[in-house]
C-alpha cells in the first residue's frame, strides 16, 4: 500500500506529467486560457488516461506478450486509444448526456495528447503490475489537471497584467510555465522518505 | 552577346522555379510556418529531446522521415481511405513508420534510443505530423506532398537545433557526440561532466545545469518565441510606415 502512495505522490509532484517530463504540453498551453474549459479537459484526461492504462497494459500482458509480438506495441496502443476514445464518445452520448456536454468537445482532441500514450508506454518501460499501472494512470491525470488549473489560474491574472508587447501570449505563458517547474523542481526524491520507514 | 542571353535564360528559369509551387511548399516550413516556432505544433518534444544537440539531430531526422513516409503514402492512398475513418487511418499509416524508425534506431545507436527514450514511440502522437496529413497530403498530390514533408522536416530539425544549440553551450559549454560514437567538443574542457572555464587558476563559470532541466527549457522556448514576435512586429511596423 505505502508504495501505492508512494507512486502516486512521486507521479503527481516529483514526476509531473506535464512540467517534468513534457508530455501533453499542446494542451496545457492550448486549453489553459480559461478555468471552465480546464476543469472538463482535465477530467476528461483522468477519465481516459486511467481507463486507457488498464486496457492497454491487459493487451499488453495478455496478448502482444503471449504471441510474442511485443514490437506493435505502439500500433495496437495507438489503435486501442483512438478506439477507446471514440467508444467513450459514443457511450456517454448514450447514457450520461451530463457528462457528455461537460467533457464532449476536448474527448476527440485526446486521442492525440501525448500523455496518453506516453502513460501506456511507460507502464511498460517501467514493468508496472496491473494495479500500478491503474495508480500511475490515474495519478498520471491528476497531474496533468493540477498543473493546467495552476496555469489557467496565472494566465487568467496575465490578462490584466501589462505585459510588454512581443511577450504578449505564447512568450509569457512559457515563461511562467517554466517558473512552475522552477517551484516542482523543489520536490525531490527526498519526499517519498517518509514511506519507506 | 551570347553570354548575356544565356544569364537571361539562367534568371529566368531560376524565377520561374522560385515561383513555382513546388518552390513554395518547400521553403514554407523553414520560417514563414515554422512547426514548432511559429505554428506552435509538437512542442513536447522540442522542449524534452533538446538538452544535447545530437538528440536534437537523431529527433529531427527521424520524424523527418516519419513525415516524408507517412506523407507520400496518405497522398497515394487520400482516394481509397473512406472520409469516415481517416483519422485512425493516418494514425495506423504513420505508427508503422514509427515502429520502424524504433526498431532501426533500437539496433544501430542504443545509446541514442537510451537517450531519446519514450519520445522514439510519441513520434506518433507528433500533432506535426497528423497535421500535415491532414492539412496537405490528403488534399494535395505526391509532389507537393513530399517538398511539403522535407520543406515542414526541415524547419522542425532547425527548430530542435537552435534551442538545443542554445541550452547545451550554456549548460556543459560543448557539445556531446557519444552517442555517435564521436567525441566531446568544446573550446574549455575535455569532461563533459564537469565543464568549466578556469583562467588563472580562478573558476570563472561552470555551466548553468538549470538549462537541462525543465524549467529552463520552458525559459528558453518562452525567449525565442518573444524574440520571433518582436522582429515579426519590427517588419510589420517598417511595412506600414512605407505604406504611408
Amino acid at each position: 500500500m505505502s508504495e501505492l502512495i508512494a507512486l502516486s505522490i512521486g507521479t503527481i509532484f516529483i514526476n509531473n506529467f506535464v512540467l517534468s517530463q513534457f508530455l501533453g504540453l499542446c494542451p496545457f498551453i492550448g486549453v489553459s486560457k480559461k478555468l471552465d474549459s480546464v476543469l472538463g479537459m482535465g477530467l476528461a484526461v483522468i477519465f481516459v488516461m486511467t481507463l486507457a492504462s488498464m486496457v492497454t497494459y491487459a493487451i499488453y500482458a495478455f496478448l502482444l506478450v503471449r504471441f510474442n509480438i511485443e514490437y506493435l506495441k505502439i500500433i495496437t496502443f495507438i489503435l486501442v486509444i483512438a478506439a477507446f476514445v471514440q467508444f467513450v464518445e459514443v457511450f456517454l452520448k448514450k447514457n450520461i448526456p451530463v457528462l457528455y456536454n461537460a467533457l464532449g468537445i476536448y474527448l476527440p482532441l485526446i486521442t492525440t495528447n501525448c500523455a496518453v500514450l506516453g502513460v501506456a508506454v511507460l507502464n511498460i518501460d517501467k514493468n508496472y503490475d496491473f494495479i500500478s499501472s491503474t495508480v500511475h494512470g490515474f495519478m498520471g491525470g491528476a497531474s496533468f489537471l493540477l498543473a493546467l488549473f495552476l496555469m489557467a489560474t496565472i494566465r487568467e491574472k496575465l490578462d490584466l497584467a501589462d505585459v510588454p508587447k512581443p511577450f504578449r501570449g505564447a512568450p509569457i505563458a512559457f515563461i511562467s510555465a517554466g517558473l512552475m517547474a522552477l517551484a516542482f523542481m523543489a520536490a525531490d526524491k527526498s519526499m517519498l522518505e517518509i514511506f519507506n520507514k | 552577346m551570347s553570354d548575356d542571353t544565356k544569364t537571361i535564360e539562367k534568371l529566368d528559369r531560376e524565377q520561374s522555379f522560385r515561383d513555382s509551387l513546388l518552390y513554395k511548399e518547400f521553403i514554407k516550413g523553414f520560417f514563414k510556418e515554422n512547426p514548432s516556432l511559429v505554428l506552435l505544433l509538437g512542442i513536447c518534444p522540442t522542449l524534452a529531446v533538446t538538452t544535447k544537440v545530437s538528440n536534437a539531430i537523431g529527433m529531427g531526422l527521424s520524424a523527418t522521415f516519419v513525415l516524408i513516409c507517412s506523407n507520400i503514402l496518405i497522398s497515394l492512398l487520400k482516394d481509397f481511405i473512406p472520409d469516415k475513418v481517416r483519422i485512425p487511418g493516418y494514425i495506423v499509416i504513420i505508427a508503422s513508420f514509427v515502429t520502424i524508425v524504433e526498431l532501426i534506431i533500437k539496433a544501430y545507436l542504443p545509446a541514442l534510443s537510451k537517450s531519446l527514450g519514450i519520445f522514439i514511440p510519441l513520434i506518433t502522437v507528433n500533432c506535426i505530423i497528423l497535421g500535415r496529413a491532414e492539412a496537405f497530403a490528403n488534399k494535395n498530390k505526391i509532389a507537393p506532398s513530399i517538398m511539403d514533408a522535407i520543406g515542414m522536416g526541415i524547419g522542425f530539425t532547425l527548430a530542435l537545433l537552435l534551442i538545443s544549440f542554445i541550452r547545451e553551450s550554456i549548460s556543459s559549454l560543448g557539445f556531446d557526440f557519444s552517442d555517435y560514437g564521436g567525441k566531446f567538443l568544446s573550446f574549455f574542457t575535455d569532461d563533459p561532466n564537469n565543464s568549466k572555464i578556469v583562467i588563472n587558476n580562478v573558476e570563472i563559470y561552470s555551466g548553468a545545469k538549470i538549462f537541462t532541466m525543465p524549467a529552463g527549457a520552458l525559459f528558453i522556448f518562452g525567449l525565442i518565441l518573444a524574440a520571433i514576435n518582436a522582429f515579426k512586429q519590427k517588419i510589420n511596423s517598417v511595412r506600414e510606415k512605407e505604406d504611408v
